[in-house]
């Protein structure tokens, strides 16, 4: 238990990873405020991911792992810049982004 | 590196618990930035120096400063809208249990001693190449296609977001100016150590 503790190894980046991932992922489910927190948890997650992929990168001395980090946060930014485009479009039509009224798509 | 790993995934988590627990958005982003910033260093752990620089650049200099900046133009108004419909409730809750198994389940797994099949291609640092060298090296060549590609996914978030936001211009605002306010500028000649009277 005292060499799992203090040999960091790939486990512990894999779990600290999945915290984040979950972490973003309930704050998207339980989200009760406004849009923004939504586009903010969806980073979060991404984060969890780049966190994934460079652990995997390290274990095996590989760099395939650091390309596609790359790759994702490049998705992230245009998600980001995006997503706040919408939320902007948004308010200017109803004058308010609070989930519980965006409903209009609900069947 | 023990002590900077809980370091830094401590005030990761810290900050990320802040991102989703805050109520006013501009918290929730200043929390995300700080958020990074410990992810720069778990990814300096990792061997990763030019992803940590990036993600530093990336985002607690651009994506959060985007953030900011929708912030602070839209008027939210804080205020605390909770009423859970029971179906969405259970889902929640089963979602929960879901992930808390997920995580116990990797924790088996990894913790149990599971090898992972090694089929490295693409050799990371040695001592006479540095991290952003060998990025550099197969960025260009070997994925040259997808690093185009994520060009092309910029180019369409720029497009997308302009022809999102654009809208005819009678519809914005003018800035107001008062005419009847006087406006002038006079030319003084100020006394020397003696400053400017008002007339």
């Amino acid at each position: 238990m005292n060499n799992l503790l203090f040999n960091i190894d790939l486990p512990h980046f894999l779990l600290l990873a999945i915290a984040i991932f979950s972490i973003g992922l309930i704050g998207v489910v339980f989200n009760r405020k406004s849009v923004i927190h939504i586009v903010l948890c969806i980073e979060l997650m991404l984060l969890g991911v780049n966190i994934n992929m460079l652990a995997f990168s390290a274990y095996f001395q590989e760099l395939t792992g650091q390309i596609f980090t790359i790759f994702i946060l490049t998705v992230a930014a245009a998600e980001a810049a995006i997503g706040l485009a919408i939320i902007i479009n948004y308010y200017r039509n109803k004058a308010s982004i609070d989930v519980n009224e965006i409903n209009e798509m609900r069947g | 590196m023990a002590l900077f790993f809980y370091l830094f995934s401590f005030l990761l988590i810290l900050g990320s618990l802040g991102v989703v627990l805050s109520r006013n958005p501009v918290n929730a982003v200043l929390c995300l930035i700080f958020t990074f910033c410990q992810a720069a260093g778990i990814f300096l752990i990792l061997g990763a120096e030019f992803i940590a620089m990036t993600v530093i650049i990336v985002y607690v200099g651009a994506v959060s400063v985007l953030f900011l900046f929708t912030v602070m133009m839209l008027n939210i108004e804080i205020k605390d809208t909770a009423k859970y419909n029971p179906a969405q409730f259970f889902f929640n809750i089963i979602l929960g249990i879901g992930l808390i198994i997920d995580i116990g389940l990797v924790a088996k797994i990894l913790f149990s001693g599971y090898q992972f099949e090694n089929k490295s291609k693409f050799l990371m640092a040695t001592n006479e190449i540095t991290n952003t060298h060998a990025i550099g090296k197969i960025l260009y060549t070997d994925f040259f296609l997808a690093f185009q590609t994520s060009g092309v996914i910029l180019f369409l978030a720029m497009i997308g977001c302009v022809a999102l936001t654009l809208r005819p211009s009678k519809y914005n605002k003018k800035p107001t100016l008062d005419y009847n306010e006087t406006r002038v500028v006079t030319m003084v000649n100020p006394v020397i150590e003696g400053g400017i009277k008002d007339e």
